[in-house]
């Protein structure tokens, strides 16, 4: 018996998968990988500023690593939310029409946000 | 869809819930609720880019009995997609499929949930000075 679907000439002479497809999937789980010690550091850094004046988390950014841990944080999070609400239209929305509008408005709303996030985190991070 | 008028799959008046799907459901739920969320991080940072008035105000905002609670909320959520999506990546892997095993970690997930989301309450009031 095979163990394979694909027929012996579909091997030899290389057809079948494209190695393309599973983007998504894929590119969920490295974000989501990324972002398991990401958002523990952005806890972590929640936590030392609660209540912080603008000046002490001027302060904070003015250092390379939080500054560039927290836009990473914000690229990797818009991501990974947009490929998660994605799935969640895809999977509700029924109508066609309103399927790809809802998809088009949440991913500009998404690199809207992640726009004005790293453009804040930047600015607070060079005025000092 | 115009098709045929079948019933619902789970039938949702008469589908006994149990945690495995529970679990499933809220990683979905908190996933949503996270990105909606991410709008108040936001707003945290482009009012602290624009100068100290409305960094204030920010602050005092999310210092109220609502900003507290939305950042309760926030909290659970965050900590709960953590440890529900370490238990995917886990299952990635192949590994703790059984049924055993995917009762066990579900439970695991609740409990660490619930530590993190207290242990940082515990961390962030004492930060804050309370």
């Amino acid at each position: 018996m095979r163990s394979s679907l694909r027929s012996p000439l579909g091997r030899a002479i290389g057809l079948g998968s494209a190695k393309e497809g599973v983007e998504h999937w894929w590119w969920q789980r490295i974000s989501s990988i990324a972002l398991v010690p990401l958002s523990l550091w952005f806890v972590i850094s929640v936590i030392r500023l609660a209540g912080a004046d603008l000046e002490t988390v001027v302060n904070w950014l003015d250092n390379p690593v939080p500054a560039v841990l927290f836009v990473l944080l914000i690229a990797a999070t818009f991501y990974h939310g947009a490929l998660g609400l994605q799935v969640v239209i895809e999977d509700y929305v029924e109508n066609e029409s309103a399927k790809l509008a809802a998809l088009i408005v949440m991913k500009l709303a998404a690199f809207l946000l992640a726009a004005l996030g790293i453009f804040s985190v930047l600015k607070l991070a060079f005025v000092s | 869809m115009a098709s045929d008028p079948r019933p619902l799959s789970p039938h949702l008046q008469v589908y006994r819930w149990q945690l495995t799907s529970v679990l499933s459901i809220l990683h979905r739920v908190t996933g949503v609720a996270l990105t909606v969320g991410t709008i108040l991080l936001v707003w945290w940072l482009v009012s602290a880019a624009n100068g100290p008035d409305s960094f204030e105000a920010a602050q005092g905002f999310l210092g109220s009995p609502i900003g507290l609670l939305l950042l309760f909320g926030w909290s659970v959520a965050l900590f709960y997609h953590l440890c529900n999506g370490i238990r995917h990546l886990w299952w990635d892997t192949g590994s703790g499929l059984d049924l055993p095993s995917v009762y066990a970690s579900g439970w695991a997930v609740l409990a660490g949930t619930a530590i993190l989301t207290i242990v940082a309450w515990i961390a962030g009031l004492a930060s804050w000075g309370l």
